[in-house]
């Protein structure tokens, strides 16, 4: 499966909490990162957890954000991020300019 | 009714108030360390019994009350076990009655 992200990419993180296994921490839903590199392919845990062990690869992603983003009443320093292993199908395409 | 459907499971805490957290180390009762061995070997064997994520899974389907409760290896063979029966590893009936036989041996010896 060819990613549909490269590195430097800017990205959202799909909001939503869907019933099920979900391995995207809720508390980078709705946020914006860059792509700090492609992380390999593996199958979806999502459906791993229902017993589904044969379904596709999927891109995974390690998503570099800013802590300020991530925790609005973020102390520490505006450089300080927080990188994030995330699936392709939970990530969206984000315009580097708006926030 | 207004529904909040970007609502947090209760297992998914990071960033939540922790308190003050003592970093020490556990000391891990024999039937713990069973369950963790129990949980690499379902795993790894070919085809596997059950998938790692199956076990996340069934430990986030714990109502909060019971999943504050639980130790960590209580989470675990709580989920292993509903994962072997929904696999079709083992029948509620077979474990009944395996239940029963260890019941009873435990008050056998207790005496």
């Amino acid at each position: 499966m060819i990613p549909l992200f490269q590195t430097g990419n800017a990205v959202r993180v799909r909001k939503g909490s869907p019933p099920g296994h979900i391995r995207t921490p809720f508390y980078v839903r709705g946020c914006k990162g860059v792509i700090e590199r492609v992380a390999g392919e593996y199958r979806n845990p999502e459906e791993l957890a229902f017993g589904r062990f044969d379904t596709p690869v999927v891109p995974l992603y390690r998503v570099r954000f800013q802590q300020q983003e991530v925790w609005p009443d973020y102390q520490g320093s505006p450089q300080d991020s927080l990188d994030v292993e995330i699936f392709e199908f939970w990530l969206e395409p984000a315009n580097p300019e708006k926030t | 009714m207004e529904r909040d459907l970007t609502s947090r499971s209760h297992h998914d805490m990071g960033g939540l108030e922790a308190g003050h957290i003592k970093p020490v180390e556990h000391n891990y009762e024999l039937w713990e360390k069973n369950v963790d061995a129990l949980l690499v070997l379902l795993t790894s064997m070919s085809p596997k019994l059950m998938s790692v994520d199956q076990l996340r899974k069934g430990i986030e389907s714990l109502p909060p009350d019971a999943y504050e409760k639980m130790s960590y290896y209580e989470r675990w063979i709580f989920s292993i076990t509903q994962a072997l029966q929904y696999n079709g590893v083992l029948t509620t009936k077979e474990l009944s009655r395996k239940l029963e036989e260890v019941q009873s041996r435990y008050e056998t010896e207790k005496v």
